[in-house]
């Protein structure tokens, strides 16, 4: 530890604080041009205090999107976010699960092969293959479907590797006493890997919730109907190129409402988080 | 309550052959102790009898049941893991009524059983914490509880003092024994920790390299061990051996380098034979220089209070036997020739080559 001097006290403070300010500032601008008129905000200097259109403006972007560039109603298009958000974490935990379940718990030709391939794939991301996926979502006829949003996103190596991590840290003789206790392999699944792996699972959905709801260029490949749009690609659709005017407040105010779930997620999971991050119930 | 039955039993990993051969008849109710260095096979064979080890030949039987195909469920045993293996998520009252869960007994059955054992094992006031709420020697009375809610026909245990401190783990023993009395089911037990052997035995198993090295009752282990294993495993310090060859007509022990140890009673048969003369620590006594067997050089002492630790060498140049003796009187002389004798019923002979014991 380093040793307490008033100091180096107030230095450290200066520091957290400067972080403070870099991170808040722009979030900070962000809700003050949402809270503004159209001609406020397009004056220069912006004013950074806030104005008076906050209820109008979210009810106008939450009912009926942006008008001048013709968008959905942002309400609906953070429904269809949250599907995705919800769908790719819980497809990813039970699929990797599941995975490394099999991977670590059964003795079967071609485990480590299969181990491999899945870990392999962590060297892949959804950017690489994006074109192959677009041609095979394309063909099943899956463009503009929550099943075409979701699937793609589900497979994880990561997630196999982080439970096939947890999983070979439980000690053996766990399984063993299961064995002799009666149960099968499901039962042990349930009764002891399941709730075993509760704190990862949250660490983990957490972390996914964030990936899910962010995902930005394969949303933005396979919607063209506007009712697929999820919230971050609204943002992208409304503003406007060309001749037509961008109305920012209402920018502004969709970005702080995609904003919010995360926040939400982080701060109610946080002590789930935290948990799965540092401690193992062993 | 069952018997086990071990016949030839083999076990290789690949081209390793940990256990090469074993039989044993336990009897119904039986205490063994199954006691060996670390690596001599004696937890894989347990782990056979449990069936979470696939035998390679032979035959286990438990109760007239071969057993060597059945699942470990339906062979009608209960382990206690070295690690106690509770499950952590569970209180301590799921982790004893987990099996019975499975087999699908009613829940007042399960709440007899559970009951019953949590009062015998003195954890009535534990049930509903987790396990890691408890010390090490709760946890293994659970681990235990676990065990005996299913009434099996054999408990199997698996080093399951080794985890705990010496204190705990002697109190753990006579609670043990305490069980075994009480319950007489019969009980597989493994460890390397020799007091335990000879303390819970009622037939211990030594195991070397994935041999029998001697089955028998402790005292008959101790008293007469079959081969210099037993006898350097069993008994702290371990025997004194000292190589030679029987001469003066079966009076006199020699070797190179002046060592001369005086038989007690003579082996005329055994004239002129290389034999090892082995001779507990505490059976050698001090004597009068005329009356000694051995005169070690006395290389230190260890003062236990209760009694000392004498160590020395025999013959010149500290080329002969290490010797050791535990004396009860209290040693002056810290440095010479220290004058032993030992008795007669006290004295083993084994074959150098074979290690085996020469019989009388």
């Amino acid at each position: 530890m380093v040793e307490r001097r008033r100091g180096l006290d107030l230095l450290a403070y200066a520091i957290l604080s400067l972080g403070v300010v870099l991170v808040a500032l722009p979030l900070y601008a962000t809700f003050v041009a949402s809270t503004q008129s159209l001609d406020q905000i397009l004056k220069v200097p912006m004013s950074l205090v806030p104005g008076s259109e906050l209820v109008a403006n979210y009810t106008a972007v939450l009912t009926s999107g942006s008008g001048r560039t013709a968008s959905a109603p942002v309400g609906h298009m953070m429904l269809v976010s949250l599907v995705v958000a919800l769908v790719v974490p819980a497809g990813k935990i039970v699929i990797s699960l599941l995975s490394a379940f099999a991977i670590v718990y059964f003795r079967f030709p071609g485990r480590m092969f299969f181990f491999w391939m899945i870990f392999i794939t962590l060297m892949l991301p959804v950017e690489v293959r994006i074109v192959p996926t677009y041609a095979v979502i394309a063909r099943l006829d899956l463009l503009n479907t929550y099943a075409g949003l979701t699937i793609p996103l589900v497979a994880s190596a990561t997630a196999t590797f982080l439970f096939r991590q947890f999983f070979m840290t439980i000690p053996d003789e766990l399984a063993e006493a299961a064995r002799i206790d009666g149960a099968g392999p499901m039962r042990f699944f349930w009764d002891i890997i399941v709730p075993l792996s509760r704190t990862n699972m949250a660490a983990l959905f957490v972390i996914l919730f964030i990936y899910g709801w962010n995902q930005y260029l394969w949303p933005l490949l396979i919607t063209t109907d506007e009712s697929m749009y999820t919230v971050v690609i609204g943002i992208r659709r409304m503003i406007a190129g060309g001749d037509a005017a961008t109305e920012w407040n209402l920018v502004m105010a969709t970005a702080m409402l995609a904003m919010l779930p995360p926040a939400l997620v982080v701060l109610l999971m946080q002590k789930w988080f935290v948990k799965g991050l540092v401690e193992t119930e062993k | 309550m069952a018997r086990v039955s071990i016949r030839n039993v083999h076990k290789s990993f690949g081209a390793v052959n940990v256990i090469q051969g074993i039989s044993m008849e336990i009897g119904d109710g039986e205490f063994i102790v199954m006691v060996g260095p670390s690596g001599c096979g004696k937890s894989t064979l347990l782990r056979m009898v449990a069936g979470l080890e696939t035998i390679t030949s032979g035959e286990i039987a438990i109760g007239e049941r071969v057993v060597n195909n059945l699942e470990p469920k339906d062979r009608n045993i209960a382990m206690v893991f070295q690690n106690y293996a509770l499950y952590p998520h569970m209180s301590v009252y799921d982790n004893m009524a987990y099996g019975l869960k499975i087999q699908k007994r009613s829940k007042a059955d399960i709440d007899t059983r559970v009951q019953r054992a949590a009062e015998i094992l003195e954890l009535s006031a534990l049930l509903a914490r987790r396990p890691r709420e408890l010390s090490g020697g709760q946890r293994q009375r659970v681990a235990m509880g676990r065990a005996i809610v299913r009434e099996p026909s054999v408990f199997l245990f698996d080093e399951p003092l080794s985890n705990l401190d010496a204190k705990l783990r002697v109190q753990m023993r006579s609670e043990l024994q305490e069980l075994h009395q009480r319950l007489r089911t019969t009980t597989l037990y493994v460890t390397h920790d020799q007091v335990e052997a000879m303390t819970l035995a009622q037939r211990m198993l030594v195991m070397n390299a994935g041999r029998t090295e001697q089955i028998g009752a402790p005292l008959e282990v101790y008293s007469r061990p079959a081969s210099t294993f037993v006898a350097g495993f069993i008994g702290s310090p371990p025997m004194n051996l000292i190589a030679g060859r029987i001469a003066d007509g079966g009076r006199l022990l020699s070797s190179d380098g002046d060592v001369h140890v005086r038989l007690p009673s003579p082996h005329a048969d055994l004239d002129g034979r290389k034999v090892l003369l082995g001779v507990r620590p505490e059976h050698l006594e001090a004597c009068e220089e005329s009356s000694a067997a051995l005169r070690p050089d006395i290389d230190f002492i260890e003062l236990l209070g209760s009694d000392s630790l004498v160590y020395g060498h025999l013959g010149a140049d500290r080329r002969g036997a290490r010797i050791a003796a535990r004396l009860h009187t209290s040693v002056v002389a810290r440095q010479g020739r220290l004058p032993l004798r030992f008795a007669a019923e006290h004295m083993h002979l084994f074959d150098p080559d074979s290690g085996k014991r020469l019989e009388e």
